[in-house]
């Protein structure tokens, strides 16, 4: 069993209340940071350890930090990102769910670091188990000091409010997010300036996601040293990654930054489900990049993914065997990409209902041949124009299925039905 | 109507913010809990409360998918077809819960205990295929357990 910095004390069973999680060493870290740490020193120690935002963008936390302004006349903000919403990612809800104070303990040290005294938790709406998870143990964490006035005799102040979503993947976009912490639609806001600069009501924001709130935790107790040496150089730490599709053992894995894909799926995950053969995996989330069967010695760090083309993104590791069809797989994500598409850039929302459109009609081999080009010249022509990542996030997926399966959509244009045994006439 | 318990609500979930309107979102989902959807009388009283114009709360309203013009199910089944649900039969626990319900994708049941929605990624893939029934999760999914459910939640005397 590798080493841990997340799930470490809850393999077994779950930390619900602050005494269970006390009872493991809870809180020590925080007790350190107030009275022994001054907030910079809680940023160089997160810089030395390597970790790299947890949302899927990989950006150094410490560096992020570090852009919050330390003299400001407006109030500093702290934002949790756990509007969890990318397919394949189900990961920050096993923090919440398995260990609710590791993260409530590494909002109080982070909020401490960037200067701030007021925090938002956004949840997605549909975690609604989570949410009243996450407001009882806020509660807990009030009535035991942890939170509030004066957090363990420090002067330190802190307040925490649960804030709930209702349902946009665009709000896991941190400017959408705080748009709709405002009260509003979730469009995604020009840049610069950043949140840092300019986030909520126009006052220095830090948006971080759960995941790498909760990794702090361990990073103050063992130090950034210990932190980074657990991943490969630039990439510290460990990883949750959501195994999910075709393996016998789907689950949450916690493993270290840079294990082999192949590791994670024959090793952790238990290997292909009825032994049927591997055909394709996502590495991180349905917007990044497909990696075909010959890819998976890759290592699953940021650098590693990226240099064959691909993105480590949220940890969601999606497994695909030999009876997919690819292009009923890619035509539900270029589904999902229209339907969450906001509206507001004109390549994003034409582009990703035509891509959606276009791919209907190659799945029904109602398209002609040159359209698969016109498909690839959409895609192409989405990426970089546009005010937000999701442009991207919806072309990424149409050109690397189709340049790895060509002959998929080849052959549903040419036959009217798909290539995959047992062939089913559409 | 927003009834008096209701505004109470509305009064402590706007202490939360520094801005009024910040609110809105969770008042909207807090009426929606209570009253079952987001009628024009409720929307028109919020955004009195809020001291918005009516149209911001549509605007905001038809945006989140969550959020809801019309009335549904007493039970409202929500199934996840999204990729990693998708791989593992997520379209066909779709379509027996639709042939099960005589209802297809949007509809009620006529005498309105269910609803049928198909919706994107719940956060569940490793427990996929999945659905929310309200808020509750249903995980690793199959045609049998799909029956159970069902018949777990209809009225007694309809079964």
């Amino acid at each position: 069993m590798p080493e841990l910095a997340l799930l470490t004390h809850v393999q077994h069973r779950n930390l619900m209340t602050v005494e269970e999680y006390r009872q493991t060493g809870g809180y020590e870290a925080l007790r350190k940071v107030l009275l022994e740490m001054k907030p910079d020193q809680v940023i160089e120690e997160v810089k030395k350890s390597g970790l790299r935002g947890r949302g899927g963008a990989g950006f150094p936390t410490g560096m992020k930090w570090s852009f919050i302004p330390k003299n400001s006349e407006k109030p500093k903000y702290m934002v949790v990102n756990s509007d969890e919403s990318e397919p394949g990612t189900c990961k920050d809800r096993v923090i919440i769910e398995k260990t609710p104070f590791l993260l409530l303990e590494g909002i109080a040290i982070s909020s401490y670091a960037v200067g701030s005294s007021t925090c938002y938790l956004y949840i997605r709406g549909e975690y609604y188990d989570q949410a009243m998870i996450l407001k009882q143990a806020i509660e807990d964490a009030y009535r035991h000091g942890f939170l509030g006035k004066n957090i363990l005799g420090s002067g330190y102040n802190l307040d925490v409010y649960l804030h709930r979503g209702a349902g946009a993947y665009i709000c896991g976009e941190e400017t959408g997010l705080l748009e709709s912490l405002e009260g509003k639609k979730g469009w995604p806001r020009l840049k610069p300036p950043f949140p840092a600069i300019s986030g909520l009501y126009g006052c220095p924001t830090c948006v971080n996601n759960v995941e790498t709130l909760a990794a702090v935790v361990s990073i103050i107790q063992n130090g950034g040293d210990w932190y980074a040496a657990l991943g490969t150089p630039k990439n510290g730490g460990t990883r949750l990654f959501c195994v999910s599709g075709h393996v016998k053992k789907p689950g949450t894995y916690e493993l270290p930054m840079g294990i082999p894909l192949r590791s994670i799926i024959y090793d952790y995950a238990g290997g292909m489900k009825d032994d049927r053969k591997l055909k394709a995996v996502i590495p991180g989330g349905s917007s990044v990049p497909i990696l075909t069967a010959d890819e998976i010695d890759v290592k699953m760090d940021f650098d590693s993914v990226a240099a064959i083309g691909s993105l480590l993104g949220s940890g969601g590791v999606v497994v695909i065997n030999e009876d997919t069809c690819m292009v009923k797989a890619l035509l539900r994500i270029a589904r999902f990409y229209a339907h969450e598409s906001c509206g507001q850039c004109t390549p994003c929302r034409e582009g990703t209902t035509w891509l959606k459109k276009t791919l209907q009609r190659v799945y029904e081999g109602d398209a002609r041949q040159a359209e698969l080009d016109q498909v690839l010249s959409i895609a192409f022509n989405m990426m970089g124009t546009t005010i937000c990542p999701l442009a991207d996030a919806a072309a990424m997926p149409v050109r690397s299925y189709i340049q790895k399966f060509r002959h998929e959509f080849e052959y549903h244009v040419q036959h009217k039905c798909c290539d995959v045994k047992p062939a089913v006439r559409i | 109507m927003i009834s008096d318990r209701l505004l109470a609500e509305f009064d402590s979930i706007v202490r939360n913010y520094p801005v009024r309107r910040s609110a809105l979102i969770p008042i909207l989902l807090t009426t929606q809990e209570h009253l079952g959807y987001l009628s024009d009388e409720s929307i028109a009283a919020i955004a009195r409360y809020l001291n918005l114009p009516a149209i911001d709360v549509y605007e905001v309203v038809t945006f989140y998918s969550m959020l809801r013009r019309h009335p549904v199910g007493k039970h409202h089944i929500q199934v996840c077809t999204n990729i990693s649900c998708l791989l593992l039969g997520g379209e066909e626990i779709f379509e027996r819960v639709s042939k099960r319900l005589g209802i297809k994708e949007g509809e009620t049941t006529s005498d309105g205990q269910f609803s049928l929605a198909e919706v994107e990624c719940l956060g569940a893939c490793c427990n996929a295929p999945a659905m929310q029934v309200n808020y509750t999760y249903y995980n690793d999914l199959t045609a049998e357990k799909v029956d159970q459910i069902l018949q777990a939640l209809q009225k007694p005397e309809e079964r």
